[in-house]
């Protein structure tokens, strides 16, 4: 396991997703109510691009007719076949028991920590005054 | 250590899921007026002043709009000038054709309401333009792309003479006939252009989609689209027990339907019922020779996508078993958003001698493909 910075802070904005490549992994990045998770970009149903789905929120309906917005911004369609994960999770809604998209943990680190080491700013130049993205993978 | 932000790699797919014959590939236009090319001056201009008059109220939507966007395309399939999926074949080529090495890509257009259209005059000019347009737009650019005849089957003069005019042109293999029709395929008004399909060596494919202006489920019109896409299934059972019922088999013995997104799981069971009931209805139809079932083992292919996924991944063998291994054709619809990925599709893996058969041998053998 290895940490890797890959965005900024503000780069990502509340309901985006920014897609980026860890180890040959490509990884989807989202800002959820300035909340920041990590969800592999392959939908575990067949293999689709994932992260390029539609972000919405949770419909659900205790009864026939009897309509609730929930969770708003915190679940991912897939782009093909319209499975629905939770993004704070990978949990699937159609079978939440055995069917999860791979995620990563992410945090926020501070320029200035990051300066520090161990990490090397290589492409996402670093900056002191600013907050970093970083996932270990 | 940092990281680099890359374009999604080009992947490198396991050899065993290339080279293989998609029966469902769905070619789009940039923009309708692709076809005035191809429509005499008198329907060019009906085209743009007066338009389709399709079966349904809405002839411009239609009646279980999808929900992905663009109507139920896959949602990484716009091509990068931003116009419609499938409507570009360089991007068809990167997501399909080149990415799995496509050993042969069957169009069936749903573009330009040839089939469905009520004028039928028009609807005859719009079957031969899309026809054209097929060969201009897709098949000449890569010959891995064959092409179906469309045709109106309601204007039986006009498909026959489209069906004899594409015989023999190698870059047609099939003749699309929408399923949902006035009336059910095996009747009797409809069998001199089953004849000419079956003269000509043509299958006729039967791509679900569309609307015939009834219900589309025998219990009425639905709510969801949740209920009109397994109708499809109902749909299909129509057409193969009309066409079993009515003799068309009997009548036209090189006949070959193959059924296209209607899923096939169904098919042994409906078997298993008409075979039942030919026991004891037979006096109805004496002219029917065999079981329902030896038709329909005789006559009909499936074509894979949308998969059935069962709860126990292994019932599909046994399924596969049932239809018969040399009547499963692989399918992947693309650009829609039901399509199936070819690596992925099968929840269990296949035997190597039915994956041979259903990702290729079938199709090239029904097809007469090289």
């Amino acid at each position: 396991m290895s940490q890797h910075v890959v965005a900024t802070v503000d780069e990502i904005p509340p309901g985006e997703c920014k897609i980026v490549t860890v180890k040959g992994r490509e990884i989807g990045i989202f800002n959820v109510n300035q909340e920041f998770y990590a969800l592999i970009n392959r939908c575990p149903h067949q293999g689709a691009p994932l992260c390029r789905g539609a972000i919405l929120s949770r419909l659900e309906a205790p009864s026939p007719g009897d309509y609730r917005l929930t969770r708003h911004g915190e679940m991912l369609r897939c782009p093909w076949h319209c499975w629905e994960f939770d993004i704070k999770t990978g949990q699937s809604w159609c079978d939440p028991d055995s069917v999860h998209a791979r995620t990563y943990e992410i945090v926020v680190e501070p320029g200035e920590t990051l300066a520090k080491g161990p990490f090397a700013a290589e492409t996402v130049p670093i900056a002191v005054e600013r907050d970093y993205l970083v996932i270990t993978v | 250590m940092n990281v680099t932000v890359l374009d999604r790699k080009p992947e490198t797919i396991n050899q065993s899921f290339t080279g293989f014959i998609d029966c469902d590939v769905h070619p789009f236009y940039k923009s309708p007026a692709e076809f005035d090319a191809f429509l005499p001056e008198r329907w060019r201009e009906h085209r743009r002043t007066i338009g389709g008059r399709t079966r349904q109220g809405l002839s411009k939507a239609s009646n279980y709009p999808r929900m992905s966007p663009g109507n139920g395309q896959r949602m990484d399939a716009w091509p990068p000038d931003g116009s419609h999926p499938g409507s570009d074949l360089p991007f068809m080529q990167e997501q399909l054709l080149d990415l799995f090495n496509v050993a042969y890509g069957l169009l069936a257009p749903l573009v330009g309401g040839a089939g469905g259209e009520r004028n039928v005059e028009f609807g005859a000019a719009m079957a031969t333009a899309v026809n054209e347009w097929q060969l201009a737009r897709w098949c000449d650019p890569d010959p891995r792309l064959k092409a179906s005849v469309q045709i109106n089957i309601e204007h039986q003069e006009a498909a026959i003479e489209e069906i004899e005019k594409r015989a023999g042109d190698r870059r047609f293999v099939q003749v699309q006939v929408p399923p949902r029709g006035l009336e059910p395929l095996g009747r009797r008004r409809y069998w001199p252009i089953l004849e000419a399909c079956a003269a000509n060596g043509f299958p006729i494919s039967l791509h679900l989609g569309g609307t015939s202006g009834h219900p589309s489920t025998g219990g009425g019109w639905p709510s969801f689209y949740h209920e009109e896409h397994p109708s499809y299934v109902q749909t299909m059972q129509t057409l193969v027990t009309s066409l079993v019922c009515e003799g068309v088999f009997e009548r036209i013995p090189n006949l070959k339907i193959v059924l296209v997104e209607g899923g096939f799981a169904w098919l042994p069971a409906l078997c298993w019922r008409l075979d039942k009931h030919w026991k004891k209805l037979r006096a109805e139809v004496p002219f029917l020779r065999q079981k329902p079932s030896e038709y329909v083992k005789q006559h009909i292919w499936v074509t894979t996508q949308p998969i059935e996924e069962p709860e126990r991944p292994q019932d599909m063998l046994s399924t596969l078993e049932w239809i018969g291994i040399d009547r499963v054709m692989f399918s992947t619809d693309y650009p829609h958003w039901d399509q199936d990925d070819p690596r992925y599709a099968f929840k269990v893996p296949l035997p190597e001698a039915w994956k041979r058969r259903i990702y290729t041998d079938n199709a090239r053998e029904l097809y007469g493909l090289d």
